[in-house]
Parts: C-alpha cells; sequence; structure tokens
C-alpha cells in the first residue's frame, strides 16, 4: 500500500515534468489573444468608459 | 478499501494536474505592472502618433514596429519630434515584448511574440494606414 502512494507520487512527479517540457513549443493561439488585448487598449479600439465623461460634464456647464 | 481511495487520489491529482496544464496554456499572462506601465505610455503616445499613421508619416513594420517613412508629411514644427517619438515607441515595443516572454517564464519565447504582434498591428490597423507587406515594401491599407 505504501509503495502505491509512492507510485502515485511519482506518477505526478513525471506529470509536473512533463507539464515543463510539453509547454517548450510556442502557444500561437494564446499569443494572438494576449497582442489583441493590448492593441485594443493601445489604439483604443473598444471604448466603453470615454463616451461617459463629456455627457456628465456638459449639464454642469450650463 | 483504503488501496482504492488512494488509487482515487492519484487520479485526481493527475486530472487536476492535466486541467491545470490546459489552463496555462490556454492564455498569456500579460497583467503585470510592468506590462500595464508599457502599455498606457504607448497609450498615450497614440494620441500624438496617430495622425502620422493616417498620413503615411509613420507606418507599421513587419516585424513589430514603426518606422519613419514620409518626413514631407510631417508638419515642419514637429520635424524635430517625430524621431524621439517613434524611437520611443519602438522602445516601448521592444520592452513590451520582452516582458511579455519574461511574465510567462519564457524569455525566449520573445521573438515569436513579437512576430505576432506584428502580424496583430497590422491586422488591426486602421484603412489609409501604411505597412510592411511580407517582402519589406510598403503597402497602404
Amino acid at each position: 500500500m505504501r509503495s502505491l502512494t509512492v507510485y502515485a507520487g511519482l506518477a505526478s512527479a513525471l506529470l509536473l515534468q512533463g507539464c515543463v517540457t510539453i509547454n517548450i513549443y510556442f502557444p500561437a493561439a494564446a499569443a494572438e489573444k494576449a497582442a489583441d488585448k493590448i492593441i485594443d487598449e493601445v489604439w483604443q479600439l473598444k471604448k466603453s468608459i470615454e463616451p461617459a465623461a463629456p455627457s456628465s460634464t456638459s449639464p454642469q456647464a450650463k | 478499501m483504503r488501496t482504492t481511495n488512494i488509487a482515487r487520489c492519484g487520479w485526481l491529482t493527475l486530472l487536476l494536474l492535466l486541467a491545470g496544464h490546459a489552463l496555462a496554456q490556454a492564455n498569456l499572462e500579460v497583467n503585470t505592472p510592468a506590462i500595464a506601465a508599457l502599455q498606457g505610455s504607448m497609450q498615450t503616445r497614440f494620441t500624438v502618433l496617430a495622425p502620422f499613421y493616417g498620413n503615411g508619416a509613420v507606418g507599421l513594420t513587419r516585424d513589430g514596429f514603426v518606422e519613419l517613412r514620409d518626413v514631407n508629411a510631417v508638419p515642419l514644427a514637429q520635424r524635430q519630434q517625430i524621431n524621439g517619438i517613434v524611437a520611443a515607441e519602438n522602445q516601448d515595443r521592444t520592452a513590451l515584448y520582452r516582458e511579455i516572454a519574461r511574465a510567462n517564464g519564457k524569455p525566449e519565447w520573445e521573438n515569436d511574440i513579437r512576430a505576432t504582434f506584428a502580424q496583430r498591428w497590422i491586422n488591426k490597423a486602421q484603412g489609409g494606414w501604411y505597412f510592411q507587406n511580407n517582402a519589406g515594401a510598403w503597402t497602404r491599407k
């Protein structure tokens, strides 16, 4: 029974290492998603908060 | 009984590990203070650069940077500043690509990230902006 725990431990250790080695390849789709998110913010392609500002200040001006 | 419990426990661990693995690949980490700072600096600079993208003074290169391609399109008053603005933008871009690679524990990904960005900048560019095609020739979008 103890050996089974040892095996389970060994298996998880191997799998963890597998994660590290498998992850070497470049995740192109994830990178594209990350790039899109950053570009949208830098170029302000998805405005959500901005239009609220002028409308809230205009009544005060009058 | 106990052996089966341990076995189950083992399988559960394996499953969790696999799930974690899949999750780790689904997204790249981009929420770090360094990346946010670069993003903010580039966003501010964009208000200055936008007209120059629009009139073709500045174009998007095929390797993920910007370049002054037509100085005559820059008003005389701004000609001295434009080189500095372009240089600062490229400095931020270099740092951004490096920071994303570093934030994900893979500094060796920097070039792949830069190449991905190069495509996405061009893809998201507005109509009329200039970019370099695969052969390096300036093309109007």
